[in-house]
């Protein structure tokens, strides 16, 4: 078995553990290259099925194309495809882009926030109907208990020390100093209700792996990476406002992956072109706390 | 990362300030594996706050962690060097973390262990070096760090491995080598000292690079822990998808596989994969899934054998090693929960034979209990059967974790099984009946009044079919017939309880159990129970086949039976009306006389 052979195997290992042990579970996806890679590897796990729901959260601000994508995809591979957002905040216009607030601070409204709710279902959730193509609002939204996330170990300090299955507590808090042991393929799936838990099938692959696999598998992957004949490419995806492209040439994911391993980017970081790290002297641990990935 | 270049996981342990940080610190630096700016950027980070820099803080990624000035869990750090691309997991040596150590080390392929010359061997020097040995690390290097503090002398290096050598042999453990080093002077760690000529060894990364490749599982016996069985029926796809990990071993299309403890067997038909060519064969460490020839009714968490190799072991007892790392000790008679392999139920700590100081190998023989980092040689229970490899034989179907309220609070390794084994019900019951204390009517009079001989009737097969209406109609005929018969609904209640799909094996468990202990009451009394029990399973059967008697278990079963070697009294055909099914069991009932007419007194 070479590398991402055993990378894979041990995902699709989580995930199946997952879905065996959280009756409420859903993934986030985040139309990213490594939320993408996710529900891939859900499709492998489940045998080209996808029987878990999957849930974006829609700040408003995403690239238009991110939508249209995720919508595509949603139709194509039959996904219980939900999203939520933070509808207040937008209506009156608290964002930072309308300059009311800071970058962390729009993070926390628009993402922490909105997962948050949209998770516990006490904010409206909206869900794919597959035969109409079209948004509707769930009648009843419940919370989910187990939320799979496409977290890497290698994006920054906080995400290392994170477990394959990591406890929230009721307020979403991460007691990173009490986690639960894991061992042998052996997992924290026993629960307390009212606590839930963050799963992370991605936490060995690195940003390199990822491209590989893209490529070795042939995942249709969102354009947004690639240089469309500016000279500028998107290496990580979010909001419009708080994302810059980086300076890159590769149109095709042969060339990114030639480019991670002995490019320009080899040696820095992927987040470097996202505005609000730069804000907090210890990266994304606040916001982390708060429930946003 | 790059594919086909090698990757290995190692992990850094030691007592608590013996320079795990600063080791680390080092070894990315010299390695020339930091991110570019990063080495800058942190000298630049003390300068400004006017401390001195050290190799410590490039480790510290997190806020918290540099204000408690210890590490706290364990992150992955990445170097390289011209072999391969290592993963270290550090281990954190506080006592308080021991958790995240054995979480770091459980991952690992290979060690390194460090000891502070000056301080000598601590307490976590010796328990991170037995639970090494526990966690299954055989490659471990042993460095005498700090050696600067003691100006680098010989003697007091050679008295510190003399010392920790002692205490490996004691647990059977053979380093690979020992290294003194400076890792803030950086002497020893990639080069050979300049300051320790005396030392002839190689450096510390020479040994790292030396560490093999985790051995080959492909030529161990098959083993697959059954983690779910998928049918997604309603997308159209009718596959019934048997899901698990290869442990060890290979499978190949036409092997003949065999299920523990169920001992069910079938052929394999096919290997399933999403989006890749057709395979005739898998191997170890593949996440498969896998058709049978046959459609035999098999549950998630068996263990999957090939006929043809080395069996598991099934039982209800087993001796293990164990440690333990839970807030609350561990003690006798108390329900814990097993996970081993893709199983989790019950089971019980029947007999602690040795309680083992991990710090100072003192044994205690006496201990009534285990303590949190305790290591104990003790005897387990089950309540139904558990399969299972001895470590010594398989290694990694010989290992299991202990949850206790919620949490993973110990792990172990297999290393005897018990002969005459019992189950934990069987031992409840010769308790519970040599404390019932009888009153002076006796069963026989209870049946000459009630003209029938009490029983626990059970209906069980698939989901939706007509199990409870027919148990409904029997309890309804019964009763007109002046029988005195109760229908025991408790499955109704387990359905509406809804909870996470991991509970219900256990609230099922649960409900056997509280099926039984209700019959045993009810039939005592001189009544005919009827239930009703989705897919009732062999080791299910005998549970409440021990529960109820002495009173005797009846088994009607409607459609595919899940029972392999339990006996059913009665098989009705699925395709068979309601009326007609009544009179069938009604006949089966008089045939055992179990319905006594008043002439036949």
């Amino acid at each position: 078995m070479d590398h991402l052979q055993k990378l894979e195997a041990q995902s699709v290992h989580i995930l199946r553990e997952a879905y065996r042990e959280f009756k409420s579970l859903c993934m986030l996806w985040s139309i990213g290259k490594d939320s993408t890679v996710l529900l891939w590897l859900a499709r492998k796990a489940f045998f080209g099925h996808v029987p878990i729901p999957l849930v974006h959260i829609d700040t408003a601000y995403k690239i238009p194309e991110m939508i249209q994508y995720r919508d595509r995809h949603a139709m194509e591979w039959k996904l219980t495809m939900i999203y939520g957002q933070n509808v207040k905040a937008l209506d009156e216009k608290q964002t930072f882009p309308d300059g009311a607030i800071d970058r962390i601070a729009c993070c926390k409204a628009l993402k922490a926030d909105a997962l948050k709710n949209t998770l516990s279902g006490s904010w409206p959730r909206w869900k794919l109907n597959l035969k109409t193509g079209q948004y509707e609002e769930e009648t009843n939204p419940q919370p989910f208990t187990g939320v799979i996330v496409g977290a890497r170990a290698d994006e920054e300090g906080s995400r290392s020390k994170e477990r394959y299955f990591s406890p929230r507590d009721k307020q979403s808090d991460w007691d990173i100093g009490d986690q639960p042991p894991e061992m042998w393929n052996q997992y924290k799936t026993d629960f307390a209700p009212g606590t839930h838990v963050r799963i992370h099938p991605l936490l060995d692959w690195t940003e390199l792996n990822i491209w590989e696999y893209i490529q070795r598998e042939n995942i249709p992957i969102i354009d947004l990476y690639f240089d469309q004949g500016q000279g500028t490419r998107y290496r990580s995806l979010g909001c419009q406002p708080c994302t810059n492209p980086v300076e890159s040439t590769a149109t095709n994911v042969d060339e990114i992956v030639e480019e991670l391993k002995t490019g320009k980017f080899a040696n820095i970081a992927e987040r470097s072109g996202r505005a609000q790290d730069k804000e907090d002297g210890g990266g994304l641990e606040t916001l982390r706390r708060e429930g946003y990935m | 990362m790059t594919v086909g270049h090698e990757q290995m996981n190692i992990v850094i342990v030691g007592h608590v300030d013996h320079g795990k940080s600063t080791f680390i610190g080092r070894l990315m630096a010299d390695t020339g594996s930091l991110p570019d700016g990063k080495l800058e950027q942190v000298k630049a980070t003390c300068a400004a706050n006017s401390k001195p820099f050290e190799y410590a803080f490039l480790m510290d990624a997190l806020k918290d962690e540099q204000a408690q000035g210890i590490t706290i869990d364990t992150a992955r750090v990445f170097f390289k060097t011209k072999k391969r691309h290592y993963i270290i997991l550090d281990a954190p040596g506080h006592i308080e973390f021991l958790k995240n150590m054995v979480t770091g080390a459980a991952r690992a392929e290979a060690a390194v262990l460090l000891i502070d010359a000056k301080e000598g061997v601590q307490e976590n020097s010796r328990r991170h070096g037995y639970l090494l040995a526990m966690l299954g690390v055989k490659q471990v290097v042993v460095v005498i760090n700090k050696m600067d503090l003691v100006n680098y002398d010989q003697t007091t290096y050679e008295r510190v491995k003399e010392e920790y050598t002692a205490f490996l042999s004691e647990i059977g453990v053979q380093p690979k080598a020992f290294v003194p080093i400076s890792a803030f002077h950086g002497q020893g760690l990639i080069e050979d000292s300049k300051e320790m000529p005396w030392f002839d060894g190689k450096s510390v990364l020479e040994h790292i690079d030396e560490f093999k490749k985790e051995e080959d599982k492909t030529n161990q016996p098959f083993r697959m822990p059954v983690q779910d069985i998928y049918k997604f029926t309603e997308e159209n796809d009718d596959r019934r998808l048997v899901a698990g990990t290869i442990e060890t071993g290979s499978i190949n299309v036409g092997d003949e596989v065999i299920f523990y403890p169920s001992k069910k067997t079938s052929k394999v038909k096919s290997i399933e994969e999403f989006n890749a060519p057709v395979q005739t064969s898998s191997k170890a460490g593949n996440a498969v899934g896998l058709t049978l020839e046959t459609q035999i009714y098999t549950r998630p968490g068996e263990l999957m054998a090939k006929v043809d190799e080395l069996q598991p072991k099934s039982g209800y007892e087993f001796k293990a090693n164990i440690f333990w790392l839970g807030k609350k000790p561990m003690i006798l008679d108390k329900r814990y929960k097993i996970k081993c392999g893709a199983s989790g139920q019950p089971v019980y700590l029947k007999k602690i034979s040795k309680v083992l100081d991990a710090s100072d190998l003192s044994t205690n023989d006496v201990k009534k209990q285990i303590d949190r980092h305790d290591v104990a040689e003790c005897i387990f229970q089950t309540t139904k059967p558990m399969a299972f490899d001895l470590t010594s034989e398989l290694e990694s179907t010989g290992r299991f974790v202990i949850v206790d309220d919620y949490e993973i609070s110990g792990g172990g390794i297999i290393t005897d099984t018990v002969e005459s084994g019992k189950s934990r019900i069987e031992d409840y019951i010769e308790k519970r009946d040599f404390v019932w204390e009888k009153g002076k009517i006796t069963q026989d009079n209870r049946i000459s009044r009630f003209r029938q001989t009490p029983k626990l009737i059970i209906i069980t097969g698939g989901e939706d079919k007509g199990k409870q209406e027919l148990a409904k109609a029997l309890e309804e005929n019964l009763f007109k017939q002046d029988r005195n018969v109760y229908y025991l609904g408790l499955s109704n209640m387990l359905l509406s309880l809804g909870s996470d799909r991991a509970h219900k094996v256990q609230d099922r468990d649960a409900h056997i159990r509280q099926l039984g202990e209700v019959s045993h009451l009810f039939t005592d009394a001189g009544l005919i129970v009827v239930s009703t029990i989705t897919n009732l399973d062999d080791q299910e059967a005998s549970i409440l086949k021990l529960l109820a008697q002495p009173s005797e278990l009846i088994i009607v079963n409607i459609g595919e039976s899940s029972l392999t070697d339990f006996p059913v009294d009665y098989q009705l055909d699925e395709t068979l009306p309601l009326d007609r099914r009544l009179g069938r069991v009604l006949e089966l009932l008089r045939k055992k006389s179990i319905l006594l007419d008043d002439y036949a007194i």
